[in-house]
């Protein structure tokens, strides 16, 4: 590999996001990795990169007012009257 | 189409039956879980919280009646975001609103201060200098406590709009970079620098916040 070919952190630090994002081509992923094996600095800060996107994962959202939740179930209710078939334990996403 | 999915369409497609059937657990739940980020997708289009409250309210009573109009072919996230989106147009185009989407070319600016890396005529150019190169952060653990939480929370507010809204929707809200593409309208390359600026920053203000903790010790 010659002096060119070679990233500099100054690059890698940008290119952090499109290496995440599998947005990278090949040839630059490679080289990418290659800096970042012989770079513990880089290594450090692509993992806190991660560690915040980790950390947003779990950052508090509003929650749904009550009686926004109450008007949506009444109308939910008359739309859409239970059928008995339905009740087949407690249905949780994920 | 991966076998993870695929599962997920499987799984996609009981909960809409479910719903079909007036499930009322069922609908609590996808409620619960799915608002936030209707909230956050409506914010694209209208220019306050209660708007894009009154967008979700309206995009759930759509989802509610056109229930045996989804296919299943896409996730029901993506569809309800389709929803959303329609609907927060209609709503954003009487409040003649738009997300200030400027500075998205990429324009040479760094996100990491120029001063962490060594100059031209030091002996590597580029590379982080002794004093700038990132320090290790605290134990894994303290990511979630509530104080970082808290910070974190509150910088994503200070971040400018057009980031806050990709970064919300991608890492607080778990949309692929697809699916927010198509709830703000915007490029795979655009959502990207955004996304990678706003991530940036968000990491500066913990690597400060992580450092201010280090020299009160």
């Amino acid at each position: 590999m010659t002096d060119d070919a070679e990233l500099r952190c100054q690059q890698v630090v940008e290119l952090v996001t499109d290496y995440l994002e599998g947005a990278l081509d090949p040839e630059t992923t490679a080289r990418f990795r290659e800096h970042l094996r012989g770079c513990p600095h880089c290594t450090e800060y692509l993992d806190q990169i991660r560690r915040t996107i980790r950390s947003l994962g779990h950052v508090p959202v509003d929650a749904v007012a009550p009686e926004t939740m109450a008007g949506l179930l009444a109308e939910f209710g008359s739309l859409r009257p239970e059928q008995p078939t339905s009740r087949r334990g407690r249905f949780r996403l994920r | 189409m991966t076998g993870r999915e695929r599962r997920s369409l499987r799984r996609d497609a009981a909960l809409v039956e479910r719903l079909r059937a007036g499930d009322r657990a069922a609908f609590s739940a996808v409620v619960t879980d799915y608002s936030p980020m209707m909230r956050h997708v409506a914010r694209g289009y209208v220019a306050s919280t209660t708007a894009a409250d009154d967008v979700v309210q309206e995009a759930w009573l759509t989802v509610i009646r056109s229930l045996e109009t989804f296919e299943g072919r896409s996730a029901l996230r993506t569809w309800i975001v389709g929803i959303v989106v329609n609907i927060a147009r209609r709503h954003g185009a009487k409040d003649a609103r738009t997300v200030p989407w400027s500075a998205m070319e990429a324009d040479g600016v760094g996100t990491v201060d120029p001063a962490r890396f060594q100059g031209q005529d030091a002996p590597h150019p580029g590379a982080w200098t002794s004093v700038g190169a990132p320090s290790p952060w605290a134990p894994e653990r303290r990511a979630l406590d509530a104080e970082t939480l808290g910070l974190l929370g509150a910088a994503l507010a200070t971040l400018p709009e057009s980031q806050r809204l990709v970064v919300t929707l991608r890492d607080v809200d778990g949309l692929s970079g697809e699916e927010v593409c198509a709830a703000l309208g915007l490029t795979a390359g655009n959502q990207r620098i955004l996304l990678h600026r706003g991530r940036a920053r968000l990491r500066q203000e913990l690597e400060d916040y992580y450092r201010g903790n280090e020299v009160r010790r």
